[in-house]
């Protein structure tokens, strides 16, 4: 299983890669894995806030749909619309191309509360 | 599957390993003085032979249309129904009245589903239907609630020419979501005049089509307007009307859903009836209730199966986008049978034919005697304005064996002497020329009865309006008889009045709201010499009884 280092993780297996203010978001090697084949992602369009906690879409699989939450406060700023027509790239590679929105942080501080690699190993253990 | 009751033996060993010592042990939850104590207070069971003629007996307390032709319509439609639907549904094979579980077992059924959804969205001009809902309205308020969640929009607005039920279910399911429903009013030209209550807060515009009038709606501007706020535009239509009409979804509707009865299912009093919804492609991961897909299998054979379960209840509880967990399967195979008996040829020329006998229908009508109410084209039903109370008329013309449609009084204001009529593909020439024929002789008949208007308590007396709509005056003292006649309206209780004066002559009051029954009551019993102020103990009785009680008899 895959943890890269240089990202930050949530305990609802989300993963985050800070540039500056903006942080790209998707969903760890791990949950993709324990999802199976996703079938069909629903991201929000590019301009809507969202807060921290929030749902803000779903990962549907050919078992189950799992919602989005949203690992800091902000404004989304781009959307991956591959993963409208290829969504099996969430699968073949979790933590490149399946990446799923950009988000402009409101509260860059938001960020020190989130599982780093080691730590977020150990939650998947 | 064979059905096995349980045995006390099962029963027993049930219960011990859930460690409880008797049924009686599950219910403790439920306050003691809230359980049923012995047994149900039912008649013993009876031997075949005497259930039937009982049932028969009950049975002929009802209308029926074996001796009673049917001009009532008001969304459940009384249209030929081919022999084959009957005797294919009755196979065995097919008696399930939901999807089937464990539903890739039951590849026929899952077929019939398919096929269904194909025609339905096919008639309906969308891209895609599903297996169904459980009626006309409960599919409407699933669409609204759709439009909700596709546009995150917490209002919708809905014309008044809305079947009045589909409206009611609309405001349940809106009200138990937080959502505001706007209604626009329809009142003068019986159809949507002004946009204007349909603003960017709107998840969508619901429309009827033809609508509740019968009137056919003007699909372009609700379009346009539609597009202006970004609402989706919601239209419940008549699926025989598709036959003849530009299909909804080909005029811009979104969402399309509608009652499947007239698709051959007979009209029985509480359904069970058939709910169509359709809606463009994009929508659907929000559609509710169950899709069945066709695919191929391991070995490249075509097969059928239920998919995109995901938005599903029973698998995303709470997340889910209905709590329709299930379709009407029965009566979905019978519409599905129906519509292939019949093929795309069949559908319109019902449709046509409808159209015909009602333009019939509404030159006869209007000559004997009724006004059309609303200008603009129908389809197969209309609205006939009667010079007096239409229920009043209803039940003549149900003496005389015709059931003449549904009084507008209860549903609109101001509309007591409307009448909505429907006329379908099998009503013949001879039977609306007989309507007509009937309707003359009761408009023209003297034996009106008398309606109570109003009491004037310090001159006791009591005003009566005469057929041709003159108020009378009479002294309280001429009465001779009062009847307290008490109606069980399905689920409100209500009272109606009937007093005989000295001359014979009767007046009555149909409803207590119509001219306020206490007040009359209040009125009479301080004026009438010998009223026995314990009238009502006489008249109280219980919820869903009907009732008739003289309550004041002059020696």
């Amino acid at each position: 299983m895959s943890v890269p280092a240089d990202l930050k993780y949530t305990k609802s297996h989300e993963w985050l890669k800070v540039d500056g203010d903006t942080v790209t978001i998707g969903i760890t090697d791990h949950a993709q894995s324990e999802l199976g084949d996703v079938v069909y992602v629903d991201l929000p369009e590019a301009g809507r806030a969202v807060q921290v906690g929030d749902s803000f879409g779903s990962v549907e699989s050919v078992k189950t749909v799992s919602d989005l939450y949203a690992p800091v406060s902000g404004e989304v700023t781009e959307v991956n619309g591959a993963l409208a027509a290829q969504s099996e790239l969430v699968n073949s590679d979790p933590h490149g191309e399946g990446w799923m929105v950009k988000v402009k942080m409101d509260n860059a501080s938001q960020l020190d509360s989130l599982l780093d690699a080691a730590a977020y190993e150990k939650e998947i253990a | 599957m064979p059905y096995i009751p349980h045995t006390d033996a099962d029963r027993k060993a049930m219960l011990e390993t859930i460690g409880v010592d008797s049924i009686e042990d599950l219910f403790v939850e439920i306050p003691e003085d809230l359980r049923l104590k012995g047994e149900l207070d039912v008649p013993k069971g009876m031997d075949e032979h005497k259930l039937f003629s009982t049932l028969h007996d009950l049975a002929g307390k009802n209308v029926d249309l074996a001796t009673t032709t049917c001009f009532l319509g008001a969304g459940i439609y009384d249209r030929f129904i081919p022999a084959t639907v009957g005797a294919l549904i009755s196979r065995g094979e097919f008696l399930t009245a939901y999807t089937p579980y464990q539903p890739e077992v039951s590849q026929g059924y899952l077929q019939t589903i398919y096929e269904f959804q194909t025609m339905v969205a096919e008639l309906y001009g969308a891209d895609l239907a599903n297996a169904s809902m459980y009626c006309g309205a409960t599919a409407l308020a699933e669409a609204a609630l759709m439009a909700c969640s596709i546009k995150r929009r917490s209002v919708v607005v809905v014309s008044e020419a809305v079947h009045p039920h589909y409206r009611e279910t609309l405001e349940t399911y809106c009200w138990a979501m937080d959502v505001e429903v706007r209604v626009i009013p329809t009142a003068e030209t019986g159809r949507v005049e002004s946009l204007e209550a349909l603003t960017d807060e709107a998840a969508c515009l619901i429309l009827q089509q033809p609508n509740f009038f019968g009137l056919i709606a003007d699909m372009k501007a609700a379009r346009k307007a539609c597009d202006e706020t970004g609402s989706l535009l919601v239209v419940s239509a008549d699926p025989t009307a598709c036959g003849l009409l530009p299909a909804p979804g080909e005029e811009g509707a979104d969402i399309i859903t509608g009652e499947g009865q007239p698709l051959g299912i007979p009209m029985g009093f509480g359904g069970p009836l058939l709910g169509l919804f359709a809606c463009r492609k994009e929508f659907v991961r929000q559609i509710p209730g169950r899709i069945v897909g066709r695919t191929t299998d391991g070995q490249g054979r075509p097969g059928y199966t239920m998919t995109l379960r995901t938005r599903e209840q029973d698998i995303r509880r709470e997340k889910a986008t209905s709590n329709i967990c299930t379709n009407e399967a029965l009566m979905a195979l019978a519409a599905t049978i129906y519509m292939s008996a019949v093929g795309k040829n069949g559908i319109r020329s019902i449709a046509e034919s409808t159209v015909q006998n009602t333009q019939y229908a509404i030159k006869q009508l209007t000559a004997a005697g009724g006004r059309l109410r609303f200008g603009g084209k129908v389809f197969g039903e209309f609205v006939l304005d009667l010079p007096r109370s239409a229920e009043g008329v209803r039940d003549a013309l149900l003496k005389k064996g015709i059931l003449a449609g549904l009084p507008l009084g209860k549903h609109y204001k101001g509309m007591e002497n409307s009448l909505l009529v429907a006329v379908t593909e099998i009503r013949s020439k001879a039977e609306i020329d007989r309507f007509a024929e009937a309707l003359r002789s009761v408009l023209e008949s003297e034996e009106e009865d008398l309606l109570i208007v109003g009491v004037s308590l310090d001159q006791a007396r009591i005003k009566v309006r005469q057929a041709d709509g003159h108020v009378d005056a009479r002294a309280v003292e001429t009465i001779a008889k009062v009847i307290v006649s008490k109606h069980n309206w399905s689920v409100k209780d209500q009272f109606g009045l009937d007093i005989t004066f000295s001359n014979g002559s009767q007046a009555l009051l149909p409803e207590e709201d119509s001219a306020g029954f206490e007040a009359v009551m209040k009125a009479l019993s301080k004026q009438l010499p010998g009223w026995d102020d314990n009238w009502f103990d006489q008249v109280a009785y219980p919820p869903f009884e009907d009732n008739s009680t003289v309550v004041f008899e002059k020696d």
